[in-house]
């Protein structure tokens, strides 16, 4: 029997919220993060909106020291200590610099790039010849691992302290690597999440494989439109998502809140044969990551109730239900109702899989359905697959059980992952 | 020329972001060992050793930071750069 799995604390930072009240409220509203951007402007972007968390000086001192912000120039790194350490006083737990070393938690933290600000830093200071002025910051804020270095010594934990990168699918497949270790009896409790830089360096490359929407500098809140018919690219967001994933008995012995359960997930590539490529999905693989999920779950497809997509607002929207479609050989009104967070907060990168299971995991403890924007005109190919209805413009307020949550990433990696309600 | 007394209260000012022992610092002495006593992290010298340099307006070697360990020496090597 394998051990089960429940998540017992939640953090969020997110373009449309930072908290779980914000964020819950701004998911539940239809509030959007999305905004214009003058310095993208002034750099000659073709996409000028995007979606930041407003994280005040204030703000930031309550979970950095003074010396900790000395030099300080990681948004990624600030979003997702944040997230983290908001994830696990959620969970009930100390955050004193002194709290005891705990060895049975561990954290698994993903990024897509560490800081490639303070790297453009350093950049500058090396080609002027000035490496003796860099001081000691550069490498701590650069190094792939620079987010669970500095989130790992927050928190005192001590058991196995990484940072995983799969690019878009980083959130959900460092969730099921925490699961695993869990199930693996190697760990009582693993943080997980996932976090992503914003500003023009991170974004510059997406920007000129003209991936993201350039029609609505003049209008960023209608910008990320996934499901749409005029979907014409993403939107850039940041932030990160974080949650403690807690061994049941552990959480029992403890009464701890428990959002919900973690049924099981799966990861994979489509190698990039057969369609795939590196910015293409392989939909073969797709469906047998859904489809594998679905088994690891020990469910079937017809249990799901809700998914969470990965839905981007790219022409590849379509394929993607097309693919949920075949997984779940389910189509018209027989599809679950699905939703798409990145219509109120663009497309926030490696941090997207964690924030959009943070909006998953809200969704399935509080027993409501969230709204989609931005694609009241939607897409004939996906209206073609699947009834209207099951793409909600409103909030439901409705009892479901079972949630799917995917995640697409470059390179043609998979992953995902199925909620379930807990009931005690 | 700066006094003894003038030349410590500029480091004092330099090292306090830095200082992980408040009552050390407060006790601070000529003897008082930065990373032993104060307990800074040690990758956090060099920071110590940009700010001296901008402070004092000097350039150290990299033989001048192995040596700058303690109040004393950091006074030592800063009175010399000074003097040049």
């Amino acid at each position: 029997m394998k051990k089960r799995v429940v998540i017992t604390g939640l953090g969020i930072v997110a373009p449309n919220g930072i908290g779980l009240e914000n964020f819950s409220n701004a998911i539940q509203n239809g509030i959007s993060g999305i905004t214009h951007h003058p310095a993208l402007k002034a750099l000659n972007f073709s996409c000028q909106i995007g979606g930041i968390p407003e994280v005040s000086e204030a703000l930031k001192a309550q979970y950095f020291s003074k010396l900790q912000l000395r030099g300080f120039n990681s948004s990624g790194i600030l979003y997702g200590c944040m997230a983290g350490v908001d994830a696990w006083k959620d969970a009930g737990f100390q955050t004193a610099a002194d709290s005891p070393l705990d060895y049975d938690t561990g954290l698994i933290f993903g990024a897509g790039a560490s800081s490639v600000d303070k790297f453009r830093e350093a950049i500058y200071k090396v080609d002027e010849k000035q490496v003796r002025r860099l001081g000691s910051t550069v490498v701590l804020q650069t190094m792939a691992s620079g987010i669970s270095a500095y989130l790992g010594g927050m928190l005192g934990l001590g058991n196995q302290v990484t940072t995983n990168s799969a690019a878009c699918a980083t959130g959900v497949e460092g969730l099921l690597m925490g699961v695993d270790r869990i199930q693996l009896g190697k760990a009582k409790r693993m943080l997980v999440g996932s976090c992503s830089n914003h500003g023009p360096y991170i974004w510059a490359g997406f920007d000129a494989m003209r991936v993201m929407t350039y029609k609505h500098n003049d209008s960023p809140e209608q910008g990320a439109r996934p499901m749409s018919a005029t979907a014409s690219g993403f939107v850039p967001g940041a932030g990160a998502g974080a949650m403690v994933l807690e061994d049941l008995d552990s959480a029992l012995s403890r009464n701890a809140t428990i959002y919900a359960e973690v049924l099981g997930g799966a990861v994979n590539s489509g190698g990039q044969r057969d369609g795939g490529t590196l910015t293409a999905p392989n939909s073969e693989a797709v469906v047998r990551c859904i489809q594998t999920a679905i088994a690891e779950a020990g469910v079937t497809a017809q249990d799901i109730d809700v998914i969470n997509g990965h839905l981007t607002a790219t022409a590849k929207d379509s394929t993607e239900i097309r693919n949920w479609a075949t997984a779940l050989d389910r189509k018209g009104t027989d599809f679950p109702y699905i939703n798409a967070t990145k219509g109120l907060i663009g497309h926030c990168l490696a941090a997207s899989g964690a924030i959009e299971c943070v909006s998953s995991i809200l969704q399935l403890k509080h027993q409501f359905i969230a709204p989609n924007v931005n694609c009241e005109d939607l897409h004939p190919e996906i209206e073609a697959l699947i009834a209207k209805s099951k793409i909600p413009m409103t909030k439901i307020n409705r009892n479901f059980e079972v949630l799917a949550k995917a995640s697409f990433g470059f390179g043609d990696v998979n992953s995902c992952v199925l909620f379930k309600r807990y009931k005690a | 020329m700066m006094t003894k007394d003038e030349l410590i209260d500029k480091l004092k000012g330099i090292i306090a972001p830095y200082v992980q022992d408040e009552a050390a610092f407060k006790a601070l002495t000529e003897d008082t060992d930065f990373v032993k006593d104060l307990k800074i992290n040690s990758a956090n010298l060099v920071d110590i050793i940009l700010d001296i340099e901008d402070e004092f307006d000097i350039i150290l070697e990299n033989d001048d930071m192995e040596q700058m360990l303690t109040v004393k020496s950091a006074m030592a090597i800063v009175t010399g750069k000074l003097k040049d």
